[in-house]
């Protein structure tokens, strides 16, 4: 797991479980999940749909909604205070003002019948005691800093009068509207065509260098990662199989799933034979636990331990672990930055 | 919606939208519908002549004036008068009141108690949901006539006990849409978006849900008013809402049964009256439906200096 090597961890999760108590039965969508969040550091968080990204992050949130969900940990703590087991009312303190989130679907984020201004204010006034006036201001200034033009008239526009992108502007501007150490960004440019994605990803990635929010990026696009993150911690049912460094963890794969996630990825500076490499079956039902490695099924590379007992978390370089027992150096790419 | 911000051209020919209230907008675009705007104005005519008819009516409405009787219209009774020489376009204002009055209270109670309980029911779910709609389903498993009929018959002819029977009948209604419509809001993506920006219970059942199912509400409220009116007159008309000689619309049509052949004129009347009320409650209802939906405001309002964008554009 991504260890803090030296500085203060702004968000530090450990061992996160969450569950969902379902007809068919328990749920396991989150199976015991670790990281830490360095301020003003970019983590991602890859994996196929189902992994328990989300509902990482919705955990972390207290969103879960429960019954049906459950959710457990041996600690969440966000800037050195316990977030674990404080009541809806803290909790709701702390969201929007320390820690705020982007959705995935900017269509479907902002509330159809009310102005952006009114939802821009909404959480200025509620968390920093901004009276009208001075909310509406600071709402001029956060779309003017999120690149929309004439901020001033446009505060009295209801969504549908702005574009996909435009809206997502809009939702990056009202999470970051009070200054919050933490941003998780669940997919929030995967529902964009690829330019916008790419002002949009460029656009977070400004405002939290200004403003030294920390930032959880989650996406199965490995090109978006590639290009925002710091370190990245893959999932897989509801696990981090692989985390580490960016580049470290692009350059030397030391997880079945981390190489087939490569290999089924087309990148610019491929050779043109190359054909891409999906991985072939699905993923495991959620429902009942695997003594095993998960992707043990699908796996290309699996070596006898594999088949006898589930694997232990190892270093493969500095800050940079896995859960596998297979040995991938051979498939390490020889250009190693 | 304070000061319209004074925008300096841009060197833009086509002036910036003036910053608009939601409210402005709404009226803008109810008064392009124009069978609305008339529902609208015809039941403003009833509501006033209802409210001045104390005032404005030339004859008492219950007075009696035998030598009168069953007079055909005339200069002087514009609809004639009935069997005991009242005159009949007086006693319909008279009704009106009894009528709009009636209705107006069956929808504001079972408006009071019927949203809240589909709000809670759908917000908060589970077994008080459950205990909540099993009750709501127990009222509607009778015909809603029969049931007011029944809460009437057990309470006593009179018109408090009609607006009773018919506001309960109506609870349930309300109760059920409110649900339905709050149990798809919740699941919306910017609930959750709301409640991950820190805001409380209160406003997301508010600003996020309430403000999201006016327009259902309101077309059910024209419904169960329009149908108050109807379903008074009905009880009335059984003798079971105002008595004599109070004047009613549904009582004056049953009295004016008995003479239809004499004296026509009796039974258009309230006909008229009722039909012209029902009707344009629900002409305004459906004015109201569009223009509470701001996405309904689009591209008139800004003068097309906003570019319009399609509504999705997710693969």
């Amino acid at each position: 797991m991504i260890e803090s090597a030296g500085m203060e961890p702004v968000l530090s999760v450990r061992n996160l479980h969450t569950r969902f108590h379902t007809e068919d039965g328990i749920v396991h969508a989150v199976g015991g999940v670790s990281f830490d969040l360095l301020p003003g550091k970019v983590l991602g968080i890859v994996g196929e749909s189902g992994s328990g990204k989300s509902v990482t992050a919705l955990s972390i949130m207290k969103l879960v909604v429960s019954p049906p969900g459950e959710v457990t940990a041996d600690a969440i703590t966000l800037e050195g205070e316990d977030i674990l087991g404080i009541d809806e009312v803290r909790a709701r303190r702390i969201r929007g003002s320390r820690i705020a989130m982007v959705f995935q679907d900017p269509m479907k984020s902002l509330n159809p019948v009310l102005t952006i201004g009114r939802q821009l204010t909404e959480a200025l006034r509620e968390h920093l005691g901004l009276s009208d006036r001075a909310a509406r201001d600071r709402a001029i200034e956060l779309l003017d800093r999120v690149g929309i033009p004439m901020a001033r008239d446009r505060l009295g526009d209801y969504p549908h009068q702005f574009s996909g992108g435009m809206r997502q502007r809009v939702m990056i501007a009202i999470a970051l509207s009070c200054n919050p150490s933490v941003l998780i960004a669940d997919e929030a440019t995967t529902a964009l065509d690829v330019t916008i994605q790419a002002q949009i990803i460029d656009l977070v990635k400004r405002l939290t260098e200004d403003l030294g929010t920390a930032v959880i990026w989650i996406s199965h696009d490995l090109g978006v990662v590639a290009g925002i993150c710091d370190s990245v911690a893959v999932m897989y049912a509801g696990r981090i199989v692989e985390s580490g460094p960016v580049r470290d963890l692009f350059h030397r794969p030391s997880h079945g799933y981390t190489l087939g996630l490569l290999g089924s990825t087309p990148r610019l500076d491929d050779d043109e034979e190359r054909r891409l490499q999906p991985i072939d079956g699905l993923p495991p039902s959620l429902l009942d636990p695997v003594p095993l490695c998960p992707f043990l099924p699908r796996c290309r590379h699996a070596v006898g331990a594999c088949r006898e007992k589930p694997p232990a978390w190892r270093d493969v370089a500095d800050v940079h672990g896995t859960r596998c027992w297979a040995d991938l150096t051979p498939y390490w790419r020889a250009t190693n930055g | 919606m304070s000061t319209p911000p004074l925008h300096i051209g841009a060197g833009d020919p086509s002036a910036p939208p003036a910053y608009r209230g939601g409210a402005f907008l709404a009226c803008q675009q109810f008064m392009r519908n124009h069978a609305a705007l008339a529902g609208f104005f015809i039941l403003l005519l009833l509501g006033f002549a209802a409210v001045l008819a104390p005032w404005i009516s030339p004859y008492d409405p219950t007075a009696l004036k035998l030598s009168e009787k069953l007079l055909p219209p005339s200069f002087s009774h514009w609809m004639g008068t009935d069997y005991f020489g009242r005159d009949v376009m007086t006693r319909i204002v008279w009704g009106g009141r009894v009528s709009l009055s009636v209705a107006f209270l069956v929808v504001f109670y079972s408006l009071l108690v019927g949203v809240p309980i589909g709000l809670v029911s759908g917000f908060v779910g589970g077994r008080l949901d459950n205990a909540l709609m099993r009750m709501m389903d127990a009222f509607l498993t009778f015909p809603p006539l029969l049931l007011a009929v029944a809460i009437v018959g057990l309470l006593g002819p009179d018109l408090e006990n009609v607006v009773i029977a018919l506001g309960i009948v109506q609870i349930p209604v309300f109760a059920r849409i409110v649900r339905g419509s709050t149990l798809s809001a919740r699941e919306e993506v910017y609930i959750v978006a709301a409640r991950a920006l820190g805001a409380s219970a209160a406003r997301v059942v508010f600003s996020g849900i309430l403000r999201n199912i006016v327009s259902p509400i309101v077309v059910q409220i024209t419904i169960v008013f329009a149908g108050a009116i109807i379903a008074e007159a009905s009880l009335s008309f059984l003798g079971l809402g105002s008595q004599p000689p109070d004047p009613s619309w549904g009582r004056d049509l049953s009295e004016a049964r008995r003479y239809m052949g004499d004296a026509p004129w009796l039974i258009i009347g309230p006909i008229l009256a009722c039909m012209l009320c029902v009707l344009s409650i629900n002409f305004v209802g459906d004015g109201l439906r569009d223009s509470l939906d701001p996405r309904s405001w689009r591209a008139k309002t800004t003068g097309g200096s906003t570019p319009r964008v399609p509504e999705q554009v997710t693969p």
